[in-house]
């Protein structure tokens, strides 16, 4: 096992830190505000960051406000998640060019620059992982993912606060950050002019660039006080996934009045899937110029809730509304743990936040588990 | 993602709207497949689909679909023709039990372009005809100038130890066969249901009833194969739009022991 490197950082080394990466060539994509919301983009130095904002979210809406403390990571997750950089939106798959009824085709542009990540929550480093499942450990990989991911440099930023919608205590996904997966995790303590950061390295890679950044020696109170703070946004938590018998449960409900009463207020608009960090469902799109010499594929997000995404000739599998959500929710809490051994959900509360009529899974899941199959209840 | 480039070697008009079309390599690709996988086949422009192969898995040096026209993608693919190249990714999916079924009778169920994907299988039988017992192939179309490969048809029908039926749902005048759903065909066979395997492609619904008339005949639910079908963008689990329950049918299936999806079945709108 690597050793595990200690330190306390003063709170504005958090620049150096980005100057340090910079200097080591990563290209660095951290949280920025734009358009009212954070957002993940590259970032030039630490003036970029969302210092002193801070987010306030509910089912069905999402607002920023200023946060007196200067906390640099004092919100919890906007709309985006890392997918937009590891799994984009879009990518193009090939180009291919045609003469003489032969085709010639031109590889994917594979990527390309180092990256560091920084500020990744928790939650987000588990729907990272829960994609590596799905695209890279499985009987096929994906190469444009694997070429996106590899190497990234993951500086990982433990919550100490968690928004109305966050539930990833209940599912084991947070607030602490893990050391797998990521090169430095952060947990940062603001408490009036005490402001610092507990820094631990995971590997080589992460401890060289902490020594880089006069960090002091951490002590037992460092870790104990850092470790109250994360402990302390478990606590005020108070949606949550029962994850006991929670498969079993909604296999046993593939048909419940609580499915019908969802599909009347859910507007089948697909946010909860593009907003997702762990939804990995994809359409391709063939593109073409006028003489048909040169062609494109692309691979675009495409969201469960449509009525083409289960088109066979003939007509749609899941027409109704109804299925398409259970479907969704099936798959987030139920059949991904028959494919990946852990469920598709890893608690961040997007669905939550970016749905526009507010719908919940966690109520929903409840809602439908505990009332059994007697047809009860619409909230 | 990447598709291979293959080159159409022959056409051949097997109905009105189905063709079968033989691909060989460009730049060395390989054939090679089991019975029941499929490929991912790309016209340039147009788009990439799942088709069954539905040559002979012997034949190495070139691979064989048939192809039903149902829209623009399938139409782009049976308009090819020799000499035009078509991009090919696979073989994918789990195929067929014909190493299970070794020493066993071997019946084959199919509903109209659902013997596409059984062919290999007769193929194989035939070509180890002493590994197996007695071949049986029930096979229905909507009418007579829709059943697929009616030569080889004829030919199996005369090998020995080889049973074929066949059905039309609508006869017309000419039609001197049977008319009727594949499963009227079952009591016509000659088979013992402890001993024989059996596999079946078709719509859904065709295949929900053969099943269940398979198995109220003897059959055990374990002995008796499907070939699902849904939407695929990739056929390697990625695209997500294949799922049906916890099964992605491209990599878990497309051929699935009745016993495993029984109750999927029932399931409306999964
Ligand atoms: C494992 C597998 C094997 C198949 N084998 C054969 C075969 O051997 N011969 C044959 O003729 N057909 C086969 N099909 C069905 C064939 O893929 C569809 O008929 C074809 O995709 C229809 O495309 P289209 O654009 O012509 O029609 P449209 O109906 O216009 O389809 C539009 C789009 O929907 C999707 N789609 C529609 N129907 C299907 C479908 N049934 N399955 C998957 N995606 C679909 C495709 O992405 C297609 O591009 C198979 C399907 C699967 C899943
Ligand atoms: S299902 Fe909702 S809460 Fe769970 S990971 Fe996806 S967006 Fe987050
Ligand atoms: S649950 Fe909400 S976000 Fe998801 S499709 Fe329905 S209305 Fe849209």
């Amino acid at each position: 096992m690597p050793e595990r490197k200690r330190t306390r950082l003063a709170a504005e080394r958090v620049a150096d830190l980005i100057q340090t990466l910079a200097g080591r060539g990563y290209t660095v994509i951290g949280p920025t505000v734009r358009d009212g919301a954070v957002v993940y983009e590259e970032i030039a130095d630490a003036q970029d960051l969302p210092r002193g904002w801070t987010d306030r979210q509910e089912p069905g809406r999402y607002r920023l406000e200023p946060r007196a403390d200067g906390a640099w990571f004092g919100y919890n997750l906007g709309p985006q998640s890392w997918k937009r950089h590891l799994f984009p939106p879009q990518t193009k798959l090939f180009t291919a060019e045609r003469a003489d009824g032969l085709f010639r085709i031109l590889g994917p542009e594979a990527e390309r620059r180092p990256r560091a990540f920084i500020g990744v929550r928790a939650c987000e480093l588990a729907a990272i992982a829960a994609q590596d499942q799905v695209l890279l450990e499985g009987p096929f990989r994906d190469g444009l993912y694997a070429a996106r991911r590899e190497g990234v440099f993951i500086v990982a930023v433990s919550c100490t606060l968690a928004a109305p919608t966050c539930f990833c205590a209940s599912l084991g996904t947070g607030p602490q950050a893990p050391g797998e997966l990521c090169d430095i995790v952060l947990t940062e303590v603001v408490n009036g002019a005490d402001h610092w950061f507990l820094a631990e390295a995971e590997g080589a890679r992460g401890a060289e660039v902490l020594d880089r950044l006069a960090a002091e020696p951490c002590t037992e109170d460092d870790s104990r006080r850092a470790g109250a703070a994360v402990y302390a946004a478990a606590q005020s938590q108070t949606r949550r996934v029962d994850c006991d018998g929670l498969r079993e449960a909604l296999e046993d409900n593939f048909e419940h009045d609580r499915w019908d009463a969802v599909a009347r207020r859910c507007l089948a608009c697909g946010n909860c899937t593009m907003v997702c960090p762990t939804c990995f469902c994809t359409t391709m799109e063939d593109f073409s110029d006028v003489e048909g010499s040169r062609a494109e594929r692309w691979r675009r997000w495409d969201s469960c809730f449509t009525a083409t995404f289960s088109y066979i000739h003939g007509g749609s599998v899941r027409t109704s509304v109804k299925a398409r959500y259970r479907q969704w929710l099936m798959h987030k809490l139920a059949t991904w743990i028959d494919q990946f051994g852990t469920p598709g959900c890893v608690g961040c509360g997007r669905c939550i936040t970016w749905c526009p009529v507010g719908i919940d899974l966690t109520e929903e899941a409840r809602a439908i588990c505990r009332d059994g199959n007697d047809g009860n209840t619409v909230a | 993602m990447m598709p291979g480039p293959w080159q159409v070697r022959r056409v051949s008009k097997e109905t009105p709207d189905t063709f079968t079309l033989v691909l060989e390599p460009l730049n060395g690709g390989r054939g090679g497949f089991r019975p029941g996988q499929f490929s991912m086949l790309w016209v340039f422009g147009v788009g990439e689909l799942p088709i069954s192969i539905s040559g002979d898995p012997a034949e190495e040096k070139s691979l064989t679909y048939t192809v039903r026209s149902v829209g623009p993608a399938t139409q782009a693919l049976i308009s090819r023709s020799v000499g035009q190249e078509l991009g090919v990714r696979g073989p994918f999916g789990a195929g067929w039990p014909v190493d299970q079924a070794r020493g066993r009778d071997v019946l084959v169920v199919a509903g109209g372009i659902g013997l596409a994907p059984l062919r290999p299988v007769i193929y194989h039988v035939l070509d180890h005809r002493k590994d197996y017992g007695r071949l049986v192939i029930a096979y229905g179309a909507r009418s007579p100038r829709d059943l697929l490969y009616r030569k080889e048809l004829a030919q199996w029908a005369r090998q020995k130890d080889v049973q074929v039926l066949t059905t039309v749902d609508y006869g017309g005048v000419s039609w001197r066969g049977r008319v009727g759903v594949v499963t009227s065909l079952f009591r016509f066979m000659r088979l013992q249901p402890a001993r024989t395997t059996a596999m079946v492609c078709g719509p859904e619904i065709m295949m929900r009833l053969v099943a269940r008339e398979l198995t109220t005949r003897g059959l055990a639910a374990g002995d008796l194969y499907l070939s699902m079908e849904r939407n695929m963008k990739c056929g390697v689990g990625f695209c997500g739009h294949c799922q049906w329950g916890p099964h992605f049918i491209c990599k878990d299936g497309p051929v699935f022991p009745y016993s495993r999806i029984a109750p999927l079945l029932d399931r409306y709108e999964l």
